[in-house]
């Protein structure tokens, strides 16, 4: 059976009924005075409900109000670590930040799990275990570095990373800096290219849809390829990543689909607050359609009526993604994203709903730099 | 429904992204394009060499053969656009469609671009100064003074950015293909229709179809791949485009035109003789153009002036886009002609500046989901107005009160500049000002071309660089 397929009805009902339990633990969790964190247990007080005794399936989570962007903005930073995770040393991850604060999160274990979990999906074959990688993309605040590099050592292999500041690059870009931005990513392409040629053995490959492209076309330009020079699996992400990108990319920069030249690429969705969504299979059968899942339980997307936010659209229409993540580690109910998708039927392998087509969002897209990194 | 896939290197490509591109009133879909990403533009960039390779097989004289038959093919041919066939009307309403340009207009437009293909020998005669397209195409050769020149070709392939709001000013690049020079486009995304048709009409014509890329899809992607992956390249925009590229020696940016009449102290007291240029130098073409004029500088009779020409373009309506009195094209983009009307208001508040076609009805006519502008004349009593030379996409003029002595100072970057005096000494300042690209003296309206005269930034000069050559 390919995973894409529809899954079976007890496998549905039984995704729903994990999600439904893990729903009240985790609230059960965050809003206990012996392990809730001071954001949630504050919070409690002005809730018109107790979420101890109130919250019995994943649907009670609508009884929370809207949860707002400017929560996470500021400090302290350590009203959102749980009591019953306080001795545990906590790392800080943020988003956004070109101007203003950005939006923070902590974190302790969530992104190691959240990347074990994700490497379950990766096909040995293309993402051959010990094999080094290397990770093109943004580090700094950012989780990513950590979270692949923990990918890379969870798969027995040693990262290397180059370092790319995204705020700095959107900068440029506002400022109309067009020729800095580029001298900038070139520099990171150079250091990659450095990497990949200085006999590390490197096969697998983390980037940035705008930076693979880049990495390839310089390639290419020195006579050579991805392939040539090891590479045999690569996972990339980013709301840029469309299927035209993934059509060009197969047929054009790798070569072909990966059964003739020898390189899968996977498409992800992530962000700090989510972890890691899964994509189905993409292939030119399907148009190179890109279908995300949510890592279910631990985090729930959904496609949402844009007005009317607690609805989910129906199976093909167009909504507003929105996020709920359920971690011991962080609690965020009901967070409406930047992006907007359609919303797609679970499939065997994920066997609940998942999204496709991501973008930003419609109405915000005047006030957003995308396609950044 | 016509659906216009990208061409890279004259193969049709088969895109995943495709947009709709729509009727300006009704939002019906009139074109389905096919997108691609900067991506794909960088990667054929380096086939560029075969593009010029294929027409360097071809000696200049026969190219400009086919470059005269593409011209008749262009006007009245019915050609293969897209999936579909196009006959020279479905061309006309398509683009009017598109691009909220009155019917006429572009009509007009066709046959300025036929024009300049059919008469592309004496063009490029007039670009190249006299010099022989074989002395080109060989790399050098003899003057005919004993003197051996040699020209350098500084690329392989023209990139372009082109606009969608004035099809006329395709005919700076129609002549790259008789340079024997690939052609990298990227198509208005409300106007793809001119480039499609002189793409077609010339492979029609024997151009070979490989010398040719066609891409459609985000501005800012597209362009900015064009502009870095070409080593010449032109680009249409406002001032900030201007500005990114000044000095940047691989782009030729075409930006607003700041055009001007000036009329001198020896000329100024017949004004009423030239009104009727006056009004045809802002009104032509809707006032979309760079070559309109958007001030005017007298020293004496500005007020009068102004109300004259007021009272001839006050009163023009705007007309459904198919009457052939129309002259005004629609603001298809929403907000835009709001937008623009308040930045107008604003500046009419100013001291000594007078909204004279007040008296004429609004100007601000919406029609939605469209908005049009009416014909706005300022008068400015100083030429110290901060105003005095602003442009907009459709027919407003400043009248300018100005001594003449102060007219070059107070005129800034003029692409065209058309000075009514007879004053020996004035024109030779005229002559020498370095803020005049394209100067005509005498009573010529601005958006007047001579085709026997390089319009802004020589193609020639742009494309090819003189260099020395010594034969053992």
């Amino acid at each position: 059976m390919s995973s894409a397929e529809p899954p079976s009805e007890s496998a549905a009902a039984e995704a729903r009924a994990a999600l439904d339990a893990h729903a009240v633990e985790t609230v059960a969790w965050h809003f206990h005075e012996s392990t809730g964190c001071p954001f949630w247990l504050e919070k409690k007080s002005e809730l018109k409900f107790d979420p101890l005794t109130e919250v019995t399936c994943y649907d009670d989570l609508k009884k929370f109000p809207e949860f707002e962007d400017e929560w996470l903005r500021g400090g302290p930073v350590r009203r959102w670590v749980p009591k019953g995770l306080a001795d545990k040393p906590v790392y800080v991850f943020e988003t956004g930040g070109t101007t203003g604060v950005p939006k923070s999160r902590i974190a302790i274990d969530d992104f190691r799990t959240d990347y074990s979990l994700f490497s379950d999906t990766l096909p040995d074959q293309y993402f051959p275990p010990g094999a080094n990688w290397l990770m093109l993309g943004p580090s700094g605040p950012r989780r990513l570095r950590l979270a692949v590099e923990h990918l890379a050592q969870h798969r027995q292999g040693i990262c290397f990373c180059i370092d790319l500041d995204p705020r700095w690059v959107i900068k440029c870009l506002k400022k109309g800096w067009i020729e800095q931005a580029n001298a900038y990513k070139q520099h990171c392409i150079d250091q990659a290219i450095t990497i990949l040629t200085a006999g590390h053995d490197v096969k697998c490959l983390f980037g940035t849809p705008k930076l693979i492209e880049a990495l390839c076309l310089e390639l290419e330009e020195r006579g050579t390829s991805l392939a040539e020079c090891g590479i045999t699996g690569i996972f990339s992400g980013g709301t840029e990543f469309t299927p035209q990108w993934t059509k060009f990319c197969v047929e054009e920069l790798f070569g072909g689909p990966p059964e003739e030249s020898g390189v899968y690429m996977t498409p992800t969705y992530g962000n700090t607050l989510m972890g890691l969504a899964c994509s189905e299979p993409v292939t030119a059968e399907n148009a190179y359609k890109i279908t995300y899942h949510a890592p279910q339980p631990r985090a729930v997307l959904e496609c949402v009526d844009f007005d009317d936010t607690d609805r989910v659209v129906g199976y093909g229409e167009t909504g507003r993604s929105k996020l709920t993540t359920l971690t011991k580690e962080f609690f965020v109910p009901g967070f409406l994203e930047r992006d907007e998708g359609e919303r797609e039927p679970p499939c065997a392998a994920y066997p609940w709903d998942g999204i496709s087509g991501v973008r930003p969002f419609s109405k915000l897209q005047g006030g957003t730099t995308v396609g950044v990194y | 429904m016509i659906e216009l896939k990208s061409i890279r290197w004259g193969k049709p490509y088969e895109s995943l992204d495709v947009e709709e591109v729509k009727h300006f009133y009704t939002g019906e879909p009139v074109a389905r394009v096919h997108a691609v990403g900067g991506g794909i533009i960088q990667r054929d960039a380096k086939k560029a060499k075969y593009a010029r390779k294929a027409l360097q097989a071809i000696p200049p004289a026969e190219l400009v053969d086919r470059l005269k038959k593409a011209g008749e093919l262009f006007e009245n041919g019915t050609l293969p656009i897209g999936d579909g066939v196009q006959t020279p009307d479905d061309f006309i309403a398509q683009q009017s469609a598109t691009t909220g340009m009155p019917v006429s207009m572009c009509r007009a437009n066709v046959a300025k671009n036929a024009f300049v293909l059919k008469n592309i020998d004496q063009i490029l005669d007039c670009l190249t100064r006299g010099l022989s397209l074989d002395l080109l195409a060989r790399g050098y050769g003899e003057e005919g003074r004993g003197v051996t020149v040699s020209y350098q070709a500084t690329c392989d392939a023209l990139g372009a950015v082109l606009p969608s709001n004035s099809p006329g000013v395709h005919t700076l690049w129609l002549p790259v293909i008789a340079l024997q020079m690939g052609l990298v486009l990227k198509p208005g995304s409300s106007e793809p229709w001119t480039p499609y048709r002189v793409f077609a009409a010339m492979t029609e014509a024997g151009i070979p179809p490989e010398v040719f890329c066609l891409y459609n899809g985000a501005g800012s992607d597209i362009g900015g791949a064009i502009l870095g992956s070409c080593r010449r390249a032109m680009i249409f925009g406002g001032p900030q485009t201007v500005d990114q590229y000044a000095g940047n020696e691989r782009v030729q940016v075409h930006g607003p035109g700041y055009s001007k009449v000036l009329l001198g102290e020896d000329c100024v007291d017949d004004w009423e003789q030239h009104v009727d240029l006056m009004v045809d130098s802002v009104y032509r073409n809707g006032g979309r153009s760079c070559l309109n004029a958007s001030s005017i500088y007298a020293p004496r009779h500005s007020k009068e002036i102004a109300e004259a020409v007021a009272a001839k373009l006050g009163p023009i309506e705007v007309l459904p886009p198919d009457n052939d009195e129309a002259g005004l094209a629609a603001f298809t983009i929403p907000g835009a002609a709001p937008a623009i009307w308040g930045s107008i208001e604003n500046d009419a508040k100013a001291d000594g500046v007078t909204h004279v076609t007040q008296a004429y009805g609004d100007r601000l006519v919406e029609r939605d989901p469209v908005a049009y502008l009416r014909p706005v004349v300022m008068h400015h009593a100083s030429h110290q107005s901060e105003t005095r030379n602003k442009e907009q996409m459709f027919p407003m003029v400043n009248v300018v009160e100005c001594p003449q002595d102060q007219m070059l100072r107070a005129i800034g970057p003029t692409l065209i500049c058309s000075a009514i005096t007879n004053d020996e000494a004035f024109r030779s300042d005229l002559i020498n000002s370095i803020d005049i690209d394209r100067l005509n003296l005498g009573p010529i309206p601005t958006p007047q071309v001579d085709w026997l005269q390089p319009h802004e930034g020589n193609l020639i000069e742009f494309l090819y660089r003189s260099r020395a050559l010594q034969l053992a």
